[in-house]
Order: structure tokens, then sequence, then C-alpha cells
């Protein structure tokens, strides 16, 4: 009994260290919220109130059909017409408008007469991504046209309907998403500062030897040093899980039970990385850096933002070494999915393997540091 | 009063003590910027890890989007519709013959959705009920759901306007030419290593800078300093100088990779990449003063430095994400982020040209930007302790 | 005498809504001379001196610092002053050269003097050899001596000195003192402020604050005066010191007592003992004799003596049986290499129960690594060091159970309040339950936590803090206690009080072994080895080791004077 209030103490110390400090109470809230509210608004890939140009030299019906089909559409904000290609080449170089519609003066006459009436859309390449889902809109409208021109020739009004499908988020809702992958992401954030800063603080302010002297033995201390942040990830996750489903009304349809247990391994696998980064570090500010240098690439390459499997082949390997990737399936899954036990099980496997390496090279590091 | 006589060796030419003390701040800073390896690696190595994700890594392109395309009754036409969908540059394609193959596939993500052809998708030419075609996709993930919805509608209207165009015996009615104006390769890297120098230069000009400032509060050398005949615009510009500099020469190491390396084009003027890459850095190291003076405290400075700045210039500048499409109170904030005017401007000077009245407009926004955090800047560092 | 280069008049500041930090002090510090201002901790000393720098304003009242008041002209006077503040602002990633050269130019020193000035300076400072190292790697008194070089590298006109002889060894602080005293000669003004008293007594002239107010301004002898007749040496003393000295404090109309190797020191109220005899407290042989006043003792008697010989901590101790079993710390020769550097070669003691231990040395001669060897914070390479039978290094919780440790700089959790601290280690050193809240409760009444309980242990004044950290060490009773510079820059107040209840618990048979650069501390020690260049080249009693360097010139040598002796000698041997 004596190990465990040893290390009772120690787990109250470092929570009330980073509790007690008022500007540290605020590091811990208040990014948190910013960053809720910021991802899940700002960090969206739709693309929405899009201003385009339209340089129409044609007078025809058919042209004015075009342009109302565009105007009718959800997506478009603004369309700015323009008398000349110059005018509309200045305002795709200004970024005015991400793309622009030529109608040359014949499109209705050559319509008229069966020939294959020219349109143009020119898009700004330098926002391609963005661009091409815009092209994909104009497409859509045109095409839309095209075929009810074609089967108004025939006389049948006859289509191919699309009927679409959207499982487990029927409309969509980006929050959806991106609520969730954050569920994930804060713990990453905050469990990765936290521990990288634990054991460097203590070095720079010299309580570090204090804690070597006393009766704690090394791997009671690293313990102390993992419970802590665990915990703190684990009230922000809840924090966050609850946001996820009163606030932003996402539906949770797995096993929360399966959630928790898996982020206790997760969980781990971060302290893990920040221990190790801590043991490493002599002072805050490498540790904050260290920190911040795995920070990045691990949320880039973790599928939080864009797909994996977009990811060049050489570079896939590499996203295997961040815990996020396999936390995120789990907690999108649960939420949105009712992820299979198994699944859950594979994705939790490789979050165990990465605790380990971690916590065992932290532990070496940490003893081999003391000599 | 005996005050000259007191102070008989006090400098009454300053202008050329002025420039020494200067040279001597900005050669001071210069030497710890090089013997520190966190600098390096914040300045040099950084950018690299940064340039090569974002290079390489992270594409907003879908073009291998995984789906499965089944086909229950194998008619000629469904087998028509079903070969545009295979030729389709986005889509890698599996076939099946019943949808069932491919649901725990969208539960677990191996494929993004499923374009299901039925039975009784008869001849699109025949009279009747309109023929129906399903596109189920994994909403989780609700921007990879609409590139396959869009680009299965895109499929599906261009196959159709062929087919219609064929029965007529006529060419589709609207052929449509469509253009990307300099990016025609459409190289998601073109717009995204710009982007990423942007950061780069965030994290040297904000990042770096508060924290230097800070550990010269923490380590006490600051009040020794401040004792000295140094003025505090000296002290600011001693700071900025070399921290501007190495700004720039992080942004010209990020351009010579991502040019000669990623082969990301560079169509614009020098002239016009380091007037922008200038202009950008002075928000950015005003920034970087303001939050050092404000917290004295290297902890607190990393973690301002990285919400107030480093987050802003990844989500708020139109780098990853569409300014347009955010609600707008968002978008006023976004006025305020100094990325956001950098932003479109490195990426002109990269795929498009030297477009000066956008550029004029960026820079004249940015340093006015820089100037109000100068200001601030230096009103919270006066010469005072406590 | 000197023309007045500062004038203080009436100056008041306050920190949000406290007592004043200073209270309407006024004075003067004049040209060419050395004014100590000297102070308990918290007396106000750093402010005062930040004032006058013009960095910090005062809210009422003026001062004028070579004819310029600080609000209107603070350009001016910093152009005219040297500043060291007290963690002196070296770059520690510049070397010395660099340092020498940015401080140059930012004050201005024409090019043309540049090489006799830094040649005159680096001679002074004797830092000629390392002008290539960083000052990161330089020792502590080194880095003190490169940063008064830099303050001198204009000659200023005053120069102000926020306690330069923290943390800096007796040779150190002696080549210091020498440095500043040549200015002078020049006409230089000095303001040197201290919690050492020995150094205030070499002052021309001190300032004495307290709590903020002006209590004293004069020549040193001026205050030493007021004790005069009233200092007096306990010699030939049987048996142990510290009982008597415990025993004697309590006596009516005795001031101020303090162990002085075999003897003892008192300041009494009276020019005689009133109402006890020597020989009934310090047994038969027993004789008070008078003595010559120092500055330390009339300082206690200002401040209203001190704080009296019982400690309550020891009191409440469990005596241990002295005779019991052998040594309880010992050291066989510990040596330890990094890369080819040897910074502790073959230091080999050994501790009975119930004594204290003293490890003496310059900054850098590795009296700390041996301390680190001791107490398991560092592996030795060859030797081993025991406690209480246990090796730190190999033995498990148990053994550490039985030390307590008090390091260098404040060390405990600056985050968490007192009450918290205390239960940290309480809870780190296993008590739980009773025990733990009857050993809290009794340290928070034995160091008086009762209303700063809930304050964060940084924002403590210095004192309280050393209290809160010796309160840590001992919650658990430990049988040794390692004590790293334990009384570094306290005043001597709260140094005295310390060491009432340290002597209380060696006499209840804790074991204590203690690294110190106070003089006076050594004399503390039952036995002293003095570590210099990683060696033990002295190894004895405090008299002991004077007495080894008594010559016909020096026939009572001070600690002091033997500890600079006796490592003058060792240089000499191995010259030779």
């Amino acid at each position: 009994m004596m190990w465990w209030i040893r290390l009772k103490a120690l787990i109250i110390k470092e929570l009330l260290a980073i509790l007690r400090d008022p500007r540290g109470r605020l590091i811990l809230v208040g990014p948190p919220i910013l960053q809720l509210l910021v991802f899940s608004y700002a960090a969206t890939l739709e693309v929405k109130n899009v201003d385009i140009v339209l340089l129409n030299q044609d007078s025809g019906a058919w042209s004015q059909e075009l342009v109302n089909r565009i105007a009718g559409a959800p997506t478009f904000r603004s369309i700015e017409r323009v008398g000349s290609s110059e005018a509309l080449r200045a305002r795709i170089d200004a970024q005015q408008a991400i793309a622009a519609v030529h109608i040359g003066p014949t499109f209705s006459r050559d319509i008229a007469a069966g020939r294959a009436a020219d349109l143009q859309i020119i898009l700004d390449g330098r926002r391609s991504n963005a661009a091409q889902i815009v092209a994909g809109y104009l497409n859509q409208i045109v095409n839309q046209l095209s075929a009810d021109i074609s089967a108004g020739r025939r006389g049948a009004g006859q289509t191919v309907i699309v009927v679409p499908r959207n499982w487990f988020n029927p409309n969509l809702i980006f929050q959806w998403f991106m609520v969730p992958n954050l569920v994930a992401a804060i713990a990453l954030l905050i469990g990765l500062v936290v521990t990288a800063l634990s054991i460097a603080r203590e070095r720079e302010l010299g309580t570090f030897d204090q804690l070597m002297v006393s009766p704690l033995r090394t791997h009671e201390i690293l313990i102390g040093k993992v419970i802590p942040p665990m915990i703190i990830g684990t009230f922000h996750m809840t924090i966050y899980i609850l946001a996820a489903v009163f606030v932003f009304g996402v539906p949770l349809r797995g096993s929360l039970l399966m959630l928790y247990g898996s982020s206790i391994f997760y969980l781990l696998s971060v302290v893990g990385v920040g221990l190790f980064i801590s043991a490493l570090s002599m002072t805050q500010q490498q540790a904050i850096l260290g920190a911040f240098l795995f920070m990045v690439p691990a949320m880039l390459l973790s599928g939080f933002a864009t797909p994996i499997e977009n990811m060049p082949d050489w570079l896939q390997p590499i996203t295997y070494a961040s815990p996020l990737r396999y936390f995120l399936v789990i907690v999108r899954g649960v939420f949105l999915k009712d992820l299979p036990l198994d699944e859950a099980v594979n994705n939790t496997l490789p979050l165990a393997l990465i605790a380990f390496l971690t916590l065992a090279a932290a532990a070496w590091l940490f003893r081999r540091r003391m000599e | 009063m005996s005050t000259e006589a007191l102070v008989g060796t006090k400098e009454t030419a300053p202008p050329t003590g002025r420039a020494r003390r200067f040279t001597a701040l900005v050669r001071k800073e210069s030497l710890q910027v090089i013997r520190d390896p966190s600098s390096i690696l914040i300045a040099f190595v950084l950018p690299l890890i940064l340039l090569v994700i974002f290079g390489y890594g992270v594409s907003l392109d879908a073009t291998r989007t995984r789906i499965g395309l089944v086909i229950e009754n194998a008619t000629p036409i469904a087998q028509d519709l079903a070969a545009s969908f295979q030729a389709s540059r986005y889509f890698e394609v599996a076939t099946g013959r019943d949808r069932r193959e491919f649901e725990e596939g969208l539960i677990l993500g191996r494929v993004r959705g499923i374009v299901v052809i039925p039975t009784n998708f008869t001849d699109v030419g025949a009279a009747g009920s309109s023929p129906q075609i399903q596109v189920i996709v994994d909403g989780s993930d609700p921007n990879t759901a609409n590139f396959v919805q869009n680009y299965a509608q895109g499929v599906v209207g261009t196959w159709m306007a062929q087919r219609a165009a064929e029965i007529a015996m006529r060419p589709p009615p609207i052929s449509v030419e469509q253009r990307f104006w300099f990016n025609p390769e459409l190289a998601s890297r073109n717009f995204l290593v710009p982007g990423s120098i942007a950061i780069v230069m965030t994290l040297v000009g904000t990042l770096l800078t508060s924290l230097v400032v800070a550990r010269e509060w923490e380590r006490g050398t600051m009040e020794a300093m401040m004792a000295t005949p140094v003025t505090a615009t000296e002290l600011l510009a001693g700071k900025i100088l070399p921290y501007f500099i190495l700004g720039l020469a992080s942004m010209s190491l990020c351009v010579l990779i991502a040019v000669f390396i990623f082969g990301v084009p560079f169509r614009g003027s020098v002239l016009a990449l380091y007037a922008l890459s200038a202009s950008f850095l002075m928000p950015a190291l005003g920034q970087g003063l303001l939050i050092s003076a404000a917290t004295k405290n290297q902890f607190l400075a990393s973690q301002l430095a990285l919400l107030s700045a480093f987050l802003p210039a990844f989500l708020l500048s139109g780098f990853l994400f569409e300014i347009n499409s955010m609600p707008w109170i968002i978008r006023i904030v976004t006025t305020i982020v100094p990325a956001r005017y950098l932003i479109p401007s490195l990426q002109s000077v990269f795929v498009a040209g030297d477009i000066w009245p956008m550029f004029l407009r960026s820079i004249a926004v940015m340093l006015t930007i820089g100037v109000v955090l100068f200001i601030l800047a230096a009103r919270s560092t006066r010469k005072r302790i406590g | 005498m000197g023309e007045e280069f500062v004038r203080l008049s009436d100056v008041t500041k306050r920190f949000g809504s406290a007592a004043p930090a200073l209270d309407a002090v006024s004075g003067s510090i004049k040209g060419g001379e050395i004014t100590g201002l000297v102070g308990p901790d918290g007396a106000g000393k750093t402010t005062l001196i930040r004032l006058m720098t013009g960095l910090m304003l005062p809210d009422t009242g003026r001062i004028e610092v070579l004819g310029f008041d600080t609000r209107k002209d603070a350009a001016s006077i910093q152009a005219a002053i040297g500043y060291m503040p007290q963690r002196f602002g070296l770059y520690e990633d510049l070397s010395v050269q660099e340092n020498l050269d940015l401080y140059a130019d930012l004050r201005g020193l024409p090019l043309a003097e540049r090489p006799e000035v830094f040649d005159e300076l680096l001679t002074f400072t004797d830092l000629k050899r390392f002008t290539g190292r960083l000052a990161g790697k330089l020792s502590g008194g080194m880095k003190q001596k490169l940063g008064l070089a830099c303050a001198l590298l204009k000659k200023p006109r005053l120069l102000l000195l926020d306690e330069p002889g923290v943390g800096v060894d007796p040779i150190s602080r002696r080549d210091l003192w020498a440095m500043v005293e040549n200015l002078t000669k020049e006409g230089i003004g000095v303001l040197w402020s201290t919690a050492y008293l020995d150094e205030a007594e070499a002052c021309h002239r001190v300032l004495l604050l307290n709590e903020g107010k002006l209590l004293f301004t004069g020549t040193p002898s001026e205050l030493t005066s007021r004790v005069d007749g009233r200092v007096f040496r306990l010699g030939g003393i049987e048996g142990r010191r510290r009982p008597i000295l415990t025993k004697v404090l309590g006596e009516a109309g005795v001031v101020d007592g303090v162990i002085q190797g075999e003897a003892i020191r008192l300041v009494l109220d009276a020019p005689e003992p009133q109402g006890w005899k020597a020989k009934d407290i310090a047994g038969k042989g027993a004789v008070i004799n008078p003595t010559a006043p120092r500055f330390e003792d009339a300082f206690v008697d200002m401040l209203g003596g001190g704080p009296g010989g019982q400690s309550k901590l020891a009191d409440a101790a469990v005596p241990r049986d002295r005779t019991e079993g052998g040594a309880v710390i010992e050291a066989h020769g510990l040596t330890k290499r990094f890369g080819d550097f040897t910074a502790a070669s073959d230091i080999t003691f050994s501790i009975p129960r119930g004594q204290i231990f003293g490890l003496l040395g310059p900054n850098g001669a590795g009296k700390s690594t041996t301390f680190k060897m001791l107490c398991g914070l560092l592996k030795p390479t060859e030797g081993e060091g025991r406690v209480a039978g246990f090796d730190l290094r190999r033995d498990t919780a148990e053994a550490r159970n039985r030390l307590g440790y008090m390091a260098q700089k404040f060390s405990l959790y600056g985050d968490l309040n007192v009450a918290q601290n205390l239960a940290f280690f309480a809870g780190v050193y296993g008590l739980s339950g009773a025990g733990k809240r009857e050993r809290i409760a009794l340290m928070t009444e034995i160091f008086d936590f009762r209303s700063i309980l809930g304050m964060s242990a940084k924002d403590l004044p210095l004192g309280l803090k050393q209290r809160l950290a010796l309160a840590c060490a001992v919650l658990h009773e430990p049988e040794a206690l390692f004590l790293d510079e334990p009384t570094s820059g306290v005043d001597p107040i709260t140094r005295r009080e310390f060491w009432t209840h340290i002597n209380g618990l060696v006499e209840k048979g804790v074991t204590v072994l203690v690294t110190t650069h106070f003089m006076d501390e050594a004399e503390y020690c039952d036995r002293i080895s003095l570590i210099y260049r990683g060696r033990s080249i002295a190894l004895g009693s405090p008299d002991e080791l004077k007495a080894s360097v008594a010559s016909p010139e020096n026939p009572d040598p001070t600690m002091e004077d033997a500890f600079i002796e006796l490592v003058r000698n060792s240089d000499l041997a191995e010259a030779a």
C-alpha cells in the first residue's frame, strides 16, 4: 500500500500543478473551446457562396436559360456580368471570382441550328481544389441543359435520375464529421503538451532532484506522470463528446464503452510520445518545439482533413506511426457507424503497440539521463 | 548645476552611437540564432517537413477514390454506363453484382461510395418511368461524400449527354470547353506549397520571435539591457532585423525546394516574391513582439503564438479551406489574419505571374496590420520593469 | 568626502495593496566610496536599486541620480551608470569576448579605447584565458566577474551592484571586492547590496533597510558601536556546544548567540551577563571574555535580536540513540568522471550519528558532485556512498525514506500552495491518514504556517520558502539530512532560525551533510572537508583547520582565512 500512497500524492500534485495556476487553467480551457468552434465551423472543404463572372455575348434564349439555371443553383452567391474578356481576366486574376462562364455570340443560334454550341468555363487553377468542385457544379448544370435540349428535340423528357443515398449522415452535415474528429485531436493536442512539459519543467525548476531523492521509484514517477495527462485527456474528450451530442446533435450510434475502452490505449500512446519528448528535452522550449514538431505531421498524416488513400504510396506507411490515425477510425465509427467490435480491436492493437514502444523508450531514456 | 560635469562621459552626438548599438544588437541576436539548435529547427527543419507533407502528402485531389460499382443486371446499357465510371479518372472502381458485397467496406471506410445500377435500369431512350441509379456514399466524411456524389453526377451527366446525342445522331448540343487557368494539371501541390511558405514565415516571425524575447525576460538579460543607453526602439529594431532576415532566408529555402524539387512553376518576379514576403513579416514579427512583451513567459508565449498566429494562418487564411464557405462571423475574423492576404498573392506569384493591383492591395493591408501591431508592441515594451 | 551621487527624498513604492516595499526612504550615496545596502530578504533592496536605474518609478518622492531626476531623465542616467542586476544578463550562448563586445557597443565605448579597456578588465577579472568560452559554461564566480566587467566597460560614474556575492565562493568574493574597491579610488560611487554582513562591514557607509524602512545610515563602525562592550566569547566549553548555545540563548539579556568553532559568540543587552554565570551553563572551565564586535552583531541587535535558542521542531523530534551503530553517512573513494574531466576524485569520509559534516569549496570544485553522488542523484564512476548502510543507487524506497533533502535553489512546487506542498511530500514519503495529518499539523504549528497555508509557494518571501523547504525535508523524520547550500541568499536572522532547528535536530541524533559558502556556517559543523579541484584537500574540525593555517602574522585566522590559505597551499603544491 505504501506505493499507492506515494503514487496518489504524485498524481494529486501533478494535477494541482496544472490546475492551480490560473494561466494554466486558461490554457487548458480557452484554446480547446476556440478550437472546437473554429475547426467545426471554419475547417470545411465544402464550397459555398461562390462568386462567378459571366461574359455573355449571346442575346438568345438559350444563353438566358443557362444563366437562369446557374443563378438558381444554391452554390453561387453572385454572378457578375462583364463586357469584355479583359475584364473577365482581371476579375479572375485578382481572385474576385473563382470561375468565369464565357458564352459566345453564336450560342443560341448554334443550338437552334443543331450545331454544337461552344461554351467556355474558365477556372482559377490557383485554388485547384475549390475550382474543381465549382467546375463540377457548372458541368452538371450544363449537362442537364444539354440533355434537356436533346430530349426536347426528340420530344420525350426522360433522363437518368441519380438518387443519392448518404449513409450515416443523410444531410452530409459537416460538423458530424469534424466534431468526432476533434474528440480525437483534442486529446492529442492537450495530452502531448501537458506531458511533454511535465518532466522538462521539473528539470528547469529544480524540483526533479527532489523527486529523485524521495522514495518514489522510477516506474512510480513515470506512472505518476502518465496518469494525470490521461485524466485531463479523458476530461477533454468527455466534454467534446457531450458537445458533439448535445450541441452539435451528432448521433452516437455505437458503444460508448468501446470508445472509452480504446481511448485508454489512445491516450497511453499520446502520453507515451509526450513523455518520450519530455525525457529527451533539457528545457521547456525544447519540449514545446518537440511536441510541435510531432504534432503537426501527426495531424496532417492522420486522415484528419484529407483521406490517407489520397497520399502517395511511399508516404502512407509513415501514417502508421500516428496514433491519431487509428483513433479517428474508432471515434468516427462509434459516433456515426456503430463500428463492429473486431474493427475497433483491429485499430486499438496498433495503439497499444505505440504506447508500449514509446513508454518503454521514455523509461529507458529517463533512466539513462539519471547517470 | 553640476549636471553636465557629472555626466561628462555622456554621448553628445548620438547618431554614431545609435548605429553602433543597433549593429551590436543585431550581431548578438544573429549569433544566438546560429547557436541555438531550436531556432534552426523551426526555421529550416520544420519548413522541410511541412513542404514534404504538403508537397506530397496532403492532397486535396480525390483522384483515387475507391468506390464499389454494383451492376445488378448486366444489360448492354448498364455496362455502357459502368464503362463510363471505370474510365473516370476520379474513381478506382471495384465491380460487383450485389450491394451487400460493399456494404461492410463502406462501414469500414474501405470504399467511399457504392454506385448501384439496378436491375430495372433500362434503356434511357425507352418511354415510361425515368431510370434511376443509386449512389450510396459514406456520409461520415462529408468532404469525400460530396466528391463522390458530384463526380458520380458528372459521370452520369456526361454519359447521358453523349447517349442523347448518339440517339439523336447529333453531337451534344453544348460542348463545354473547360479551362483551368494557371494550373491546368490541377496539382494541389501548386497551391499548397505557396501556402505552406506562409505558414513557415508565421512560425519564424511569430512563434520563434515570441519565444526568444520571452526568454530574455525569463533569464533576466532584458533588465541588464534596459539599464544601458539602449532605447526601446533600438531594442525592438535589433530583434526585428535578424528574424526578418531569418524569415526571408527560410522563405527562400522553401521557394528553392518548391521550384527545383517539387517542380512548382514560378511565373512571377522575384521582386514581387520578396516584396510580399517582406510585407508579411512585418505583422508576423509585430505579433511575436507583442505576445512576448505581454506574457514574458515562454510557455504562455508559445501557446498564444500557436493560437493567435499558427492556427489562423492554417485555418482562416484560405490556405486549405475556402473563406467564402465559412460562416459570416468567421469571415469577418479572417480579415485581420495577415496570411489571408499573403497566400492568394503568393499563389499568384508562383502559378499566375505578377498581378500587381492585387499584390499592392495585399501589401497595403499587411503593412497596415503590421504598423498597428508594432505600435502596440512598442507601447508594451517601454523601458520599465514591473 | 565625495559629492552626493544619489539623493533619495521620501521615496515610497508600493506593489498592489500590500505594505509599501519602500516607505519614505531618504538618503544619499556618495562618490568615491562603497555604500553597502543591507537588510533582510524582502527589505526592498532590489526595488530601491531598480528605482535608481530609472527602470521603475517611485509612487511618491524623488530620486536624483548624478543630478538627473529618474522621472524625467532616465535615459541620461542609464548612459552614465553601470548596473548589475541580481541575475546579471549575460548571454549564456555568447562567449566572454562577445558579451564584452556587445556591452561595449551598447555603452558606446569608442573603438580606439577598446583594446586597452578589454585588456585591463580581463586582467583585472582574470578571465583572459577564457575569452572564447561561452558565458553559460563559466562557473558562478566567473560569471559574476564577467558581469561586473560588462558593467564597468565604460567607466560609469556610479556602479549599482545587486547582491553580487550570492552564490560566489569566498575567493571569488574577495576578488570581486578588491576590483570594486579599486574603482572607488578613481572617484566612482558604488552601491553594493548584500546579505553577507562581512561584506557590509567593509563598506565605507551602509544603508540598512528593513521592511521598506531605512533604519540606519552611516559608517559600519557607527552601527557596530551600538554593541560595543556587549559582545562576548564564551570559551572553554565542556561537552557539546549546541545544547549550551540553546541554554544560553534562553538566559535573560542574551540578544544573540552563534557557534564559532569550539566557542560561542554572544551579544548581551548589558556590558556583562545579568543573573547567570558562564560556569553554571558551560561547565567549570568556561570563561566569558569580551570580544571585538562585528557588524553582524550590531545588525542582529538592531533588528531586535536573534530568534532564540529553542527549536520546537527539535523538541518534537524523537531522540535517536546516538551511540547506536557506526557512521550514518559514508563515502568510500567516491570518484566521478565526465568524459576526461574528473569532477570528484577519491573522496572518502564518514559521518557518525548526530554530527554535522560540511563540504566546503570554491564554485565548481566538485562539492555538489560529491553531494549528489551521496544522495543518489549521480552514479559514481568509482567508489560508493552509503546512507544508514544503504547504497542509494541500488537500494529501495526504504533507504530513501531515511533521508531528507534540501536543494540549493528553492525546489518545491511553486504552483502548489503551502498546504499542498506539505501534503505532497507527506504522501511521497508514505505518510497517510492520521499520521500524515498529525505531522502536517505539527509542521504548521512549528513553522507558523497557519496564515499562509493557502499561498502559492512561489509567492512566499525567501525566508518563508526556506522554512517550507525545511519543513518538507523533515516531515518524515529522516535520520540523515542533506542540505545543499541551504541558506544561500538568506538574511542572518532567518539563517539563525534555520540553524537553531538544525542544531536541535542534531542533538536529537539526526546526521547532517551540508554544503555552504558561508564561513560562519562552516563553524557550526563538527567536521569539514574542503573540496578543491575535485579532491578533498583538508579534513578536520573547524578549529583544526583554522589552527593549521595559523602563522605569526595571523595567529587567530578566521574560517575564511583558513579556506583561502588552504586553497592557495594546494595550488602551490600543484605547481611544485
